[in-house]
């Protein structure tokens, strides 16, 4: 009777409290998230961002490749003419538009390969979840970088 | 008892629509709050970290779903390791991965089944939106099947991304409104698009 209550119910404690003692000295893998972020690979694709020139000038000349590129059909883009006293980009045309639905992206990174200047980048801000569908709607003003302080 | 109205739209509301379209989605008539619903709010910041989800995957989301409980990122640091496999005992659904409409019907039982209080995380692009499956055979957001709390981005989201997720949803359901199992209406909002030129 004991000997069946040794090997039936002390023995498989004593070898779950065994495997837990031999892994307490192992490195810990969990990445404790919200308090710590983990090293992104390098060709991580998340967030778009809207860059400029070191002039302050935007890169996007309002083509809309990556609109055609984009397999989700979640670009829009709507371009005007750059004049003399209203200048946004270094080109012709700039985008006066330009709106991304990021719940339809795939993070695909084609809007990145099809542009022409270098514009549209994808970086590696991942925390995008959010309540509300329209909140989605990342527009231009929201994607573009900010200009950066003249040192 | 607060009295529930549900009627279902049907319109690819990811297609961006400014100013008015036509309303839908179920609405929850509010009711003065009971005593009871009061001791509830109390209990929500428990519920929050104690989120039970539904273990199905619909899609390729799902194996980042199963990531997110494994050793590198372990979701029960936030008490959501519990997975159910039925839908009495959870208390959050995952929707991990494209809705198809074949599937839509089942995924609305299930979330029937569920009991109150419930809420809903659609995971990637697909079951937020379509993604990129925009076709004939794939609901276009799982949002106009069951009412959806918090949307996560991504093809897959990762699970840093999707754990991101889950945190906004305990905030809700600590500092959010207590109203359960309420489908938004799905109404786009104009926005100021000139202002900033
Ligand atoms: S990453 Fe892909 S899906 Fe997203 S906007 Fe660019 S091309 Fe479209
Ligand atoms: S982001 Fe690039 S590809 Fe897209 S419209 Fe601007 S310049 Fe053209
Ligand atoms: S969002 Fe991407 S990973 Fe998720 S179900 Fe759709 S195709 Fe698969």
């Amino acid at each position: 009777m004991s000997f069946e209550v040794m090997k039936d119910v002390a023995k498989p404690i004593l070898t779950g409290f065994g495997i837990t003692a031999k892994r307490l000295g192992r490195k810990k893998v969990t990445i404790q998230y919200p308090l710590e972020r983990r090293e992104q690979y390098t060709r991580t694709r998340w967030r778009h961002v809207l860059t400029r020139y070191d002039s302050g000038l935007e890169r996007c000349i309002g083509c809309s490749l990556c609109a055609g590129a984009c397999p989700a059909r979640c670009i829009y883009v709507e371009a005007d003419e750059n004049t003399d006293e209203q200048r946004f980009s270094p080109g012709e045309r700039y985008a006066t538009r330009y709106e991304i639905n990021m719940l339809r992206c795939i993070f695909c990174g084609y809007c990145q390969d099809a542009c022409p200047t270098g514009a549209i980048v994808l970086r590696k801000d991942f925390e995008l979840a959010n309540y509300e569908r329209e909140d989605f709607l990342y527009t231009k003003e929201m994607l573009l970088e900010p200009i950066r302080e003249m040192a | 008892m607060p009295k529930r109205v549900e009627t279902l739209v049907l319109h690819d509301s990811s297609t961006p629509v400014f100013g008015d379209i036509e309303k839908g989605g179920s609405v929850v008539l509010a009711n003065k709050e009971s005593l009871l619903e009061r001791l509830e709010g109390a209990a929500s910041a428990g519920r929050a970290h104690a989120l039970w989800p539904l273990t199905f995957g619909l899609a390729c989301c799902a194996i980042e779903m199963m990531s997110t409980v494994a050793a590198r990122f372990d979701l029960s640091r936030f008490g959501s390791e519990a997975f159910r496999a039925t839908p009495r005992q959870a208390d959050v659904m995952i929707i991990a991965g494209r809705v198809s409409k074949k599937m839509a019907p089942v995924l609305r039982q299930i979330y029937d089944q569920m009991p109150e209080p419930k809420w809903v995380i659609s995971m990637g692009a697909c079951a937020s939106s379509g993604g990129v499956y925009n076709n004939y055979a794939i609901v276009q957001g799982a949002d106009q099947v069951v009412p959806v709390d918090v949307y996560v981005p991504g093809c897959p989201p990762s699970p840093d991304a999707l754990m991101y997720g889950i945190l906004k949803l305990q905030s809700k359901i600590k500092h959010g409104d207590a109203k359960r199992g309420q489908l938004k209406l799905i109404e786009l909002k104009a926005r100021e698009l000139e202002e900033a030129k």
